[in-house]
């Protein structure tokens, strides 16, 4: 059952300046994005900065408003609703019960002025899921033993925490009411290697257990690779390739995709030369994108159509979507 | 690893002036708590004898040279048989001790129960010798008693006069800058037209609007409001910036995710986050306010007689030629200026220990 779907999805953001304010121009970040996710399935996103991946994520979970296009989510009851236009008052609960986010910074994503009990209580209370003090108390101490952590640490602050610790906690308090779809938002790019490991480890375990869908936004390509069962490549604000994970890695159909697989080191000290597809240059401003395709700037196959026309998405094999002209010349 | 309070506690402690204006402002405000015991005299009472009299002689050793504890001397009143002014003459063969625990004047205290129980003071009758510290006014009534009295105005004004102004303050620049937007810059412009305003014509404007009919204790809570509507506008400033920087951060983005009402967050997230900041510019505002009082009151606006403030104690120095014939009548403007002078040393010594990349500047 699909949980949300997107139709064309931009969120563009304004550029003011002068006295007014005036809107001087727009940051593109988000370019005619089509997705959408099922219950029980992990979609990755993977790109580098600035590429729109977390602009996706907070879209998603209406933190920011979509410019145009269709954010469609369909409730545990199986009612379709349209949240690009805004959220219904009926549909608001249920929607900010059932999509849960995971952020990146676990030093920024708790109140530093509350303790590890009232942060996780707070959605619950939101939703006032629990009735009485016992019943959250518990529900606190079991959520934080899930997520690997001593019950006793409810009454600490988060300053007494490390990093995972901190994702720990920040993860108990997005589980606490049970969502469908849990957004994680470059989850382990602020932790250290063994931690990522115990992290995205966690985090698949409650999926087991829960049948959770994940949108897993991270710039690190194995960790996707591990996480995901599709994933979406994301190039300035557009999705540039989309494929089941296996799929994407083994045959990279797009030049993005490629130059962005052979820019992983390899395990293998020998063979240490990276990869032989290299990118120059910067990824364009979002302000002033290329025009026809973002990517053909830096493209090392492009071709005079490339800056005139913007590819459209073809299937090149089963559930295998790219978006270049060398696949339909 | 060393709490947040503990250090805010050292760092303060290291700020020798900070340490040393909060002495003065905790024997201020014990003062002020006990003014009617520590005031040898009602503060309404008019004694005839002793119109314009100047400060007393406090003695200790008598006319033939032997100890005699601390007196003052019974005063007898004639004229200048030139310029008529009136002079005190000293009756040197009395002696009037000064004692502790003595019965006189009756008061209320705390507006409870009538008692005649002073600290100190002398037993002999007002009409033939008083115990003037500060001298007295031109209805005989002793100036240190009043000034004692008069600082429950002045010093409490500032302190509720902030917290009325810092709590709508607080509010105000929380919702700007959360919901940003247009309430955003219809607050902000709001705020920059009151502020663009003379801050004194402004004060008498809205210090007009009290009844003159009122009873002194609502015209002291109209004066109260008269100054918070006006200093609630810094808080507002400040509030607003902090708020802006904070609803960025990744724990107001979670609760906002989690489906919590925007004024809940700003009451459980965002003015906790801000509460160490919003207490270091309440501090440094109550020096305002306790001038503003003082002026408002100096101009005659404000609090009226029978009660009285710093402000309107330093109204009958107004002239000059007052001044130059009583000049112990500016005592209470030292009293101003010291409570305003710890007030900006505590201030100064909380926002270093609060804030050490000192963020906040002086409002």
């Amino acid at each position: 059952m699909k949980i949300i779907s997107t139709r064309n999805l931009k969120k563009y953001f304004p550029i003011r300046s002068g006295v007014f304010l005036q809107i001087s121009g727009w940051v593109r970040a988000l370019e005619n994005v089509n997705m959408e996710i099922t219950q029980g399935e992990t979609i990755g996103v993977v790109g580098e900065s600035g590429c729109g991946k977390s602009t996706l994520g907070r879209t998603i979970v209406k933190i920011y408003e979509p410019t145009a296009g269709s954010i469609t989510y369909r409730d545990p009851s199986g009612a379709s609703h349209d949240l690009s236009k805004g959220i219904d008052r009926r549909v608001e609960p249920i929607f900010r019960k059932d999509v849960q986010m995971i952020f990146q910074n676990p030093f920024d994503s708790l109140d530093p002025r509350m303790t590890i009990r009232d942060t996780i209580r707070e959605p619950l209370q939101t939703h006032r899921l629990l009735a009485g003090k016992k019943a959250m108390d518990e529900r606190v101490a079991e959520l934080l033993m899930k997520v690997g952590l001593y019950p006793e640490y409810a009454q600490r602050y988060p300053h007494e925490f490390s990093g995972g610790q901190r994702q720990r906690i920040a993860i108990a308090r997005s589980i606490s009411v049970n969502p469908r779809l849990l957004i994680c938002d470059e989850p382990t790019s602020a932790l250290d290697v063994s931690v990522q490991s115990q992290i995205i480890n966690l985090l698949k375990d409650i999926q087991r257990d829960t049948n959770m869908s994940l949108i897993f936004i991270s710039h690190n390509l194995d960790v996707v690779h591990h996480m995901s069962d599709r994933i979406m490549v994301m190039y300035l604000g557009n999705v540039v390739e989309s494929a089941p994970a296996t799929e994407l890695f083994d045959n990279p159909a797009h030049p993005y995709t490629q130059a962005l697989m052979s820019a992983v080191p390899s395990w293998n000290p020998k063979d240490r030369k990276l990869g032989q597809v290299k990118l120059e240059g910067e990824p364009p401003s979002p302000i002033n994108p290329p025009s026809g395709c973002p990517f053909h700037p830096r493209c090392p196959h492009r071709l005079a159509l490339c800056s005139k026309a913007k590819p459209e998405a073809v299937e090149v094999s089963d559930g295998h979507f790219s978006a270049c002209h060398l696949h339909s010349v | 690893m060393e709490g947040t309070t503990a250090r805010i506690i050292r760092s303060f402690r290291q700020h020798k002036l900070g340490v040393f204006g909060l002495v003065v402002l905790a024997v201020l405000y014990l003062a002020i708590l006990f003014a009617g015991f520590l005031a040898p005299y009602d503060f309404t009472q008019t004694h005839r004898n002793f119109v314009y009299a100047p400060p007393s002689k406090i003695r200790f050793i008598d006319e033939d040279g032997r100890w005699r504890g601390p007196f003052i001397r019974a005063m007898k009143k004639s004229r200048d048989p030139v310029t008529y002014q009136v002079v005190f003459d000293e009756d040197t063969s009395s002696v009037v001790p000064i004692k502790l625990f003595v019965r006189g004047e009756e008061y209320k205290f705390w507006g409870l129960f009538k008692t005649n129980l002073h600290l100190f003071g002398v037993e002999e009758s007002p009409d033939r010798a008083m115990l003037l510290l500060f001298g007295a006014d031109r209805f005989g009534r002793d100036l240190f008693s009043r000034v004692v009295v008069g600082g429950q105005v002045s010093m409490t004004v500032g302190l509720l006069g902030t917290f009325l102004s810092v709590f709508i303050g607080a509010i105000v620049g929380s919702l700007s800058g959360y919901y940003g937007g247009w309430i955003d810059v219809l607050i902000q412009r709001f705020i920059e037209l009151l502020r663009s305003f003379p801050r004194i014509p402004l004060w008498l404007a809205l210090a007009v609007i009290l009844p003159p009919s009122w009873p002194s204790t609502w015209v002291y809570f109209g004066i109260v409001t008269v100054l918070s509507l006006i200093g609630w506008m810094g808080v507002a400033r400040v509030m607003r910036g902090m708020v802006l920087s904070l609803r960025e951060k990744e724990f107001v983005l979670a609760a906002r995710v989690t489906g919590v009402p925007g004024m809940k967050i700003i009451t459980r997230h965002l003015i906790p986050n801000t509460l160490s900041y919003l207490i270091v510019v309440s501090t440094l505002s109550i020096p305002g306010m306790i001038l503003g009082e003082s002026a408002i009151s100096f101009l005659g606006l404000g609090i009226k007689e029978p009660m009285t403030s710093w402000g309107l104690l330093l109204k009958q120095a107004q002239s000059l030629s007052e001044l130059e014939s009583h000049p112990w009548l500016m005592i209470p403007g030292i009293f101003i200026m010291i409570a305003v002078l710890s007030y900006n040393f505590v201030g100064d010594a909380l926002r270093d220990a609060v804030d050490p990349y000192r963020t906040v500047e002086k409002i």
